[in-house]
């Protein structure tokens, strides 16, 4: 279980621009959960996220993972039980190595990255059979260096990159954003069917409200630092776009 | 003519150390780092002591090795830990540094003839034997260059060279490996320095002095020679040689050069540049004016002005 508990986060304290996002913000996160978050541009969305992940830190409040706080844990550390996969798909993968070399730092991920080899060709069979399930046509390009690749084909790359090695939490922020229509169908399919079959919770930051209701559990629209929507089970698929889109429009009335 | 060609590639050969150094750090880690003007001298010096009091030519230069690891440490420490800008850190160890290399070895010092270096050691004389002295350090400069590049190679190709690679591709990718980024970065300006520390020390005892200022420059140096190298490696894998190459097997390994090829070849490359422009009249002491106009000439040829070299 994840808890956010009595959260807060101000951004430039003290200055004219001062951004008091969090007060007292509360979250609850049980095991298996796949939430979809929407709000508009600065309702701490991706604060959230990164909160969470450790990139920011908070002001006060608490994070904990099955009651234990990891305030204290720097962010590489909760990486252990964490995968990401970020809006820009460069930013999943490393250019200048071969699909091979990136999926080998994956699959290592957990280990020690000691002097043996880093590319383990017994493990060849399995990257490859892991690609084409992808059906882009990449299990053929394993010495292809990832820089060449699409946009579309490095996020399939970094989603199947991030969820390699066993993980508790999976981090989506807005993954499907920078691609086109068809290859975002591809990606969204693919996350579900990870995210069910790894059985992972997960948070999905996204603007496309048609994925934010098709996908996951629990639906929790953000606004200024404050939940103002949060569907869970049949409450949540009972929920038009529409009804979204309502919401959304008196937010921004006020 | 021909010691003359022998001597320049012996040059070449071990300054191609130096040239693995920048290499790492500029090209690999993406960190520019300035320690190299220090740590190169500090090589020569702990040589140079260390000779002068009857140690083993050969335990000398694991011990330069040693202490340009040490002085990469700092900066590593200096930029990660306490979070100092890369270029600063390692401007901060370089600008210590030159007291610390002071302190070990004065401002000049001798290597008299009398003191044995790797070039006349018992093993080097017992293969090498039969060639002349200036014979002897090619062989010698060449296959440390050789083995040093062949060390590295392997050491790219393990999980923790993988790594090392990734730090300087993407950070953030190494952060979600549950991986410190900062950690890695330490250790490559730890080997980067350790190389530079150890071609400062070869460099000793191939002209037997060490001077205080040897340093100047050789930022300079190894970055154009990085600069050299890659862009020749670009512009050949581009080329339809290198295309007809890779479809021959025995020949595909030279289709695509590495990393460590490109500044072997620009560190000998950019020797035999210098001792033209001094065959050809230039004075000596216009040396480190020639280094830095030929690796502007370099840049601008290379038409990157050093940006986009990262990641070759």
């Amino acid at each position: 279980m994840l808890e956010i508990r009595n959260m807060t986060k101000t951004y430039n304290p003290g200055t004219v621009t001062e951004l008091k996002l969090f007060q007292g913000f509360d979250l609850t996160v049980p095991d298996g959960q796949f939430i979809s978050i929407v709000g508009s541009n600065g309702s701490g969305k991706t604060s959230l996220l990164n909160i969470l992940c450790g990139s920011i830190p908070l002001d006060s409040g608490d994070v904990l993972i099955d009651g234990k706080s990891i305030r204290r844990q720097k962010d590489f550390q909760r990486y252990a039980s964490i995968g990401r996969v970020y809006q820009n798909p460069s930013l999943g993968t490393c250019p200048s190595l071969t699909m091979l070399e990136n999926l080998s730092l994956a699959d290592n991920k957990g280990k020690k990255f000691g002097l043996g080899f880093g590319v383990n060709k017994k493990r060849v069979d399995f990257y490859r059979d892991q690609l084409s399930g992808l059906g882009l046509g990449l299990e053929d390009k394993l010495d292809v260096k990832m820089g060449s690749l699409s946009g579309g084909q490095r996020q399939a790359v970094a989603l199947l990159m991030a969820t390699m090695t066993p993980l508790k939490f999976l981090i989506l922020d807005e993954h499907t954003a920078a691609l086109d229509p068809k290859t975002a169908e591809t990606i969204m399919a693919l996350t579900g069917k990870v995210v069910k079959e790894k059985n992972l919770t997960a948070l999905m930051v996204t603007h496309n409200l048609r994925y934010a209701l098709e996908y996951g559990d629990r639906l929790l629209m953000l606004d200024r630092g404050k939940i103002v929507v949060d569907k869970a089970g049949e409450e949540k698929a009972a929920m038009t776009a529409d009804q979204i889109l309502t919401t959304f429009g008196q937010l921004s009335m006020q | 003519m021909t010691d003359l060609i022998a001597s320049t590639l012996t040059q070449g050969f071990i300054y191609a150390l130096l040239s693995y150094g920048v290499y790492i750090t500029y090209s690999v880690l993406d960190f520019p780092d300035l320690t190299v003007d220090s740590s190169f001298p500090l090589g020569a010096a702990v040589t140079a002591v260390l000779l002068l009091r009857g140690v083993d030519p050969w335990l000398t230069l694991v011990c330069a090795a040693a202490a340009g690891a040490l002085a990469g440490l700092c900066t590593g420490l200096i930029h990660v830990k306490l979070g100092v800008r890369d270029l600063l850190a390692g401007i901060i160890t370089m600008t210590a540094l030159s007291s610390i290399n002071l302190l070990i070895a004065g401002s000049n010092l001798t290597i008299e003839r009398a003191v044995d270096t790797i070039f006349v050691s018992a093993p080097v004389m017992a293969v090498l034997g039969g060639l002349t002295l200036t014979g002897r350090k090619l062989v010698v400069a060449l296959v440390l260059a050789l083995v040093v590049k062949l060390v590295l190679d392997l050491y790219f190709r393990t999980k923790s060279g993988l790594l090392l690679r990734a730090v300087g591709d993407n950070a953030t990718l190494v952060t979600t490996l549950a991986k410190n980024k900062g950690n890695m970065k330490i250790l490559g300006v730890v080997i980067s320095n350790a190389l530079v520390a150890l071609c400062g020390g070869v460099l000793c005892q191939e002209q037997r002095s060490y001077s205080a200022v040897m340093g100047i420059g050789q930022v300079v140096f190894g970055l154009a020679t990085v600069i050299i190298g890659v862009s020749l490696i670009r512009f050949f894998a581009g080329s339809r040689v290198s295309c007809r190459m890779g479809k021959i097997p025995v020949l595909r390994f030279l289709a695509s050069p590495k990393g460590t090829t490109a500044v072997l070849l620009g560190s000998i490359l950019y020797k035999f540049c210098i001792q033209i422009a001094i065959s050809v009249g230039l004075p000596a002491n216009m040396l480190k004016f020639i280094t830095a106009v030929l690796f502007l000439l370099v840049l601008v040829a290379a038409g990157r002005k050093g940006e986009e070299i990262i990641h070759a």
